[in-house]
């Protein structure tokens, strides 16, 4: 009787975690949309808007790149910007490794779903098999629908001849916004996003494209290590 | 070149990843990596905003990605969802430039 009830409970729990991830995965592949209309207004191929999503997989990065490609920075410099931004994702990987423990290939297949939203889905469980189920089910179906969203996003964009028409120069600093907002609850973060913009705005006119990031980061890591 | 710099960013996005899975767990208590990591979207995003709405190339401008950024962050603060502000932000630079 017991082991019935426990059963039962496990399989409604397993339920709303598979309602969640999928909640989360229509949502990034709605976002995904609009990673590749910007993707392609910023000037990249169909081939390479879909390959950032397969193989970098982590949407703030992408973003970054295409966002200083698009804006004449250059692939180094939005490459840069990229690695910089999927940094959290290590820390993200320590705080997973031990409640998902994989080895082998299964980790190596883990390792790409490493993310924001898998991260949270698998943290927010009690049960560690419950965890692993969260993070798997997170991960399988957000990198479908990403990479949905992508091609369609991408497709769509291919028949706007003139990007600037749809204010699609406008969306990346939007996306950012975006992506940025849920991280400012608190003062101190929201007081280093104002120093952040004000410093990159200051020494923009007089280091290539590209480098006011580099700086900031600098900055950044070192207000950190100090404080 | 921009397929080299594609593919060698997102081998470098993969390698943080599974550096993370690997690493032992010390590092998750050093705490110049508690307090430096988070900090690092945020600073890079906020940058991104500002450089992104207000340059072209190296030039410092003022145009209607201003106005976009505005109505974005009317959006955000109504807790819109990602796509609304996105949408949002592209609308009004292009019905600015409509006008």
């Amino acid at each position: 009787m017991s082991s019935g009830v426990t059963a039962a409970r496990s399989r409604d729990l397993r339920r709303g975690v598979v309602r969640d991830a999928l909640g989360i995965a229509v949502a990034s592949g709605a976002y995904a949309i609009s990673f590749g209309a910007i993707s392609t207004a910023a000037g990249l191929s169909l081939l390479q808007t879909c390959a950032l999503s397969v193989l970098m997989f982590t949407g703030a990065s992408q973003f970054a790149l295409v966002g200083v490609v698009g804006a004449g920075g250059g692939v180094w410099a939005g490459a840069v910007a990229a690695v910089l931004l999927g940094s959290r994702n290590a820390l993200y990987g320590l705080r997973l490794s031990s409640l998902l423990d994989v080895v082998g290939w299964r980790r190596i297949a883990a390792a790409q779903l490493v993310i924001d939203e898998t991260t949270a889905m698998a943290i927010a469980r009690d049960d560690p098999r419950l965890s692993r189920f969260a993070f798997w089910s997170t991960g399988l179906a957000l990198f479908t629908l990403w990479n949905t969203g992508t091609l369609i996003g991408a497709l769509a964009a291919h028949v706007v001849s003139n990007p600037k028409t749809f204010g699609l120069d406008a969306a990346p600093p939007a996306a950012f916004l975006a992506l940025l907002a849920p991280r400012l609850r608190a003062r101190e973060p929201l007081a280093v996003a104002i120093a952040a913009a004000v410093v990159a705005i200051a020494v923009l006119p007089f280091v290539p494209a590209g480098v006011p990031l580099l700086i900031v980061a600098c900055l950044v890591a070192a207000y950190g290590a100090l404080r | 070149m921009i397929w080299t710099g594609i593919l060698a960013a997102s081998l470098a996005c993969y390698g943080l990843k599974l550096a993370g899975l690997s690493l032992p767990q010390r590092w998750l208590t050093d705490v110049r990596v508690q307090k430096i990591v988070p900090l690092i979207p945020i600073a890079l995003l906020a940058s991104l905003v500002a450089t992104q709405t207000f340059s072209t190339g190296r030039h410092l401008v003022l145009d209607v990605r201003a106005a976009a950024l505005a109505v974005a962050i009317v959006a955000v603060l109504l807790r819109a969802p990602f796509l609304v502000v996105v949408a949002a932000g592209a609308a009004t630079a292009a019905l600015l430039r409509l006008i």
